[in-house]
């Protein structure tokens, strides 16, 4: 109860300050299991996300964040375990017995949604960088989830890399039709459709 | 507040109200034939002007500092759907931040300073000298020099002018419009009402003491009167209704601008000024709309602190150019960044911005008008 009115007056901050206007195109708001995947250009790119989903739906979706950067204070502590229950992995030692990808599977269970960004770390200008193999096992573990490609637009100049201070311009978060792992689909096939899945939701 | 003030607002926001009603009602009835696009254009700028209207009645119903803020606010978001829009390199951040969090409210800081006596007393300078120099010198130099810090000089003039015109437009513009609450408005009506008030008061008092002059005790009950009656006619008096009911008529007047250019573009006749910028804006858009809102500022002279009705037409008429000028200017710039609107804020309203556009425009010239006609001989 108290985390969700947490939760509630965080996301309102949140879409205040980054005066998101959150478009979905041949898609709709659903709690069924989704991984949303997105562009990643700033810190608050999960924050911004997860705040345009609606609350039904944001009450059971996580976002995958960096463990070095969430853990980093008492107040980012707080937040990313009580506040988005978010799902963090620890990048700088990848055990080959528990993959990211088997913890994510483990964790969401069949009832929570992902937030994910497959491009790694976070690139330095507005462009999309290669997306890395996670999302692709991760579909191939998990074929029934619905992937949502999400393009979230002016994040990179609210809060560029290296910057403290965000500059309140307003943001666009565009959720797209959902895809899925064809059968036999190669792995680099599938990574790039995925990118151009999110690249197209910039042009429209 | 006085009752003019109240009939002032109230009758606007009735307006508003029959205007809703209207608006509904054509809604239902399809069978008149009327274009549902208009009715559609017709609500969403009925909607608009509620979203105007509201909090500025609300706010100037509570004072001027509540007013200054929600200006201040209309700024902040205008900027940052001009920003937004704007092309910017990751070099200007740092002056971007200064731009939102320092530039902009501390014009609005000058702004509330203007009513405070200590300010004057302790600085030697009126606020005016400081609101009306700080963006145009200070941020203005401000903004090249941090950007030129961060050492990127790729299209350095361009990125430096277009924060620049963001700044002065959405910010330094619009804080003409609140700062006529600041100017000392002379008012005539209330004070001459004072004035009969109080001496009618004194004769109320003298008539009485007159009817039953047998003791010494109320000789000395009128003389008090008179003299507290005297004492009224000598206290500097300054009345806010005034200078509230003058905000309120150039934002309506505006308003009005903007709309009857609209109403007036839709006659069969129709030449474009320019039609490679804005094919909606006609001759006849701009001549009606001048000649409406001249009448209507002629019509509404009594609420406003003007000498003489012709100053209150004068001033519509300046207005009504203007505006025209901002609109035009605005959408000569989201033509050349490919958009129709500056912002999404409510789907499908367009943005802060093109609401404001012609307000922004029109607030500097109309304040210097109304200071060159308050001083008119």
């Amino acid at each position: 109860m108290e985390t969700n009115i947490a939760a509630g007056i965080l996301a309102l901050i949140a879409r205040f300050l980054s005066g998101a206007s959150v478009r979905w195109i041949d898609c709709h708001p659903d709690p069924c299991q989704r991984v949303y995947f997105a562009n990643h250009t700033s810190h608050l790119d999960a924050v911004v996300l997860w705040s345009a989903l609606p609350p039904e739906v944001r009450s059971l979706t996580r976002p995958v964040a960096a463990k070095e950067y969430w853990m980093g204070g008492p107040i980012r502590r707080y937040l990313s375990r009580e506040v988005f229950n978010a799902l963090l992995i620890d990048r700088t030692e990848i055990k080959v017995h528990q993959s990211p990808v088997d913890l994510m599977i483990q964790q969401i269970g069949h009832q929570y949604s992902l937030i994910i960004f497959p491009e790694g770390g976070r690139s330095s200008g507005p462009d999309v960088g290669e997306f890395k193999s996670g999302l692709y096992y991760l579909s191939k573990k998990r074929p029934d989830l619905e992937l949502i490609p999400v393009h979230i637009d002016n994040m990179n100049r609210i809060l560029p890399r290296g910057e403290v201070l965000p500059v309140p311009m307003l943001t666009c978060v565009t959720f797209g039709p959902p895809m899925w792992l064809e059968r036999k689909e190669p792995k680099v096939k599938f990574l790039q459709r995925a990118r151009e899945a999110v690249l197209r939701l910039k042009e429209t | 507040m006085d009752a003019l003030t109240l009939e002032l607002f109230g009758g606007v926001l009735v307006l508003l109200g029959i205007a809703s009603a209207v608006v509904r009602f054509l809604k239902r009835r399809v069978d008149l034939g009327l274009d549902p696009a208009i009715i559609e254009t017709f609500r969403l700028r009925v909607w608009a002007w509620w979203l105007l209207f509201a909090p500025l009645v609300g706010a100037l119903l509570a004072g001027a500092y509540l007013t200054f803020l929600l200006f201040f606010m209309i700024s902040f978001w205008a900027l940052r759907e001009f920003i937004t829009l704007t092309p910017t390199r990751p070099a200007d951040h740092r002056a971007l931040f200064w731009v939102f969090f320092a530039c902009t409210p501390l014009q609005y800081l000058f702004l509330a300073c203007a009513d405070q006596p200590w300010f004057e007393q302790r600085l030697g300078i009126t606020a005016y000298e400081i609101y009306s120099i700080f963006i145009p010198v200070y941020a203005f130099l401000l903004i090249p020099a941090r950007i030129a810090f961060s050492g990127d000089s790729k299209r350095f003039l361009e990125r430096t002018a277009k924060i620049q015109a963001g700044l002065l437009i959405c910010v330094y513009c619009l804080s003409y419009a609140p700062a006529l609450l600041t100017l000392k408005v002379a008012s005539q009506e209330p004070r001459v009402a004072q004035r009969i008030d109080d001496t009618e008061q004194a004769e109320a008092a003298s008539k009485a003491a007159s009817e039953e002059v047998d003791s010494v005790a109320d000789m000395m009950q009128m003389e008090n009167l008179k003299d507290m009656a005297e004492a009224g006619l000598k206290r500097p008096y300054e009345p806010a209704g005034p200078k509230y009911r003058l905000l309120f008529f150039f934002v309506l007047i505006v308003q009005l601008a903007d709309a009857c250019q609209y109403v007036w573009s839709q006659i069969p006749s129709r030449h474009p000024i320019v039609p490679s910028i804005s094919p909606a804006r006609t001759w006849e858009g701009l001549l009606g709309s001048a000649a409406s809102v001249t009448l209507i500022g002629a019509a509404l002279s009594g609420v406003t602190p003007f000498h003489y009705w012709w100053q209150a037409a004068f001033a519509s008429f300046v207005v009504s150019l203007t505006a025209f000028g901002g609109g035009l200017t605005m959408s000569a710039i989201k033509r050349d960044r490919g958009v129709k609107d500056y912002g999404t804020l409510i789907e499908g309203h367009g943005g802060v911005l093109d609401r404001i556009d012609s307000m922004c425009f029109s607030a500097p010239v109309f304040f210097h008008l109304t200071c060159f006609f308050l001083k008119w001989p």
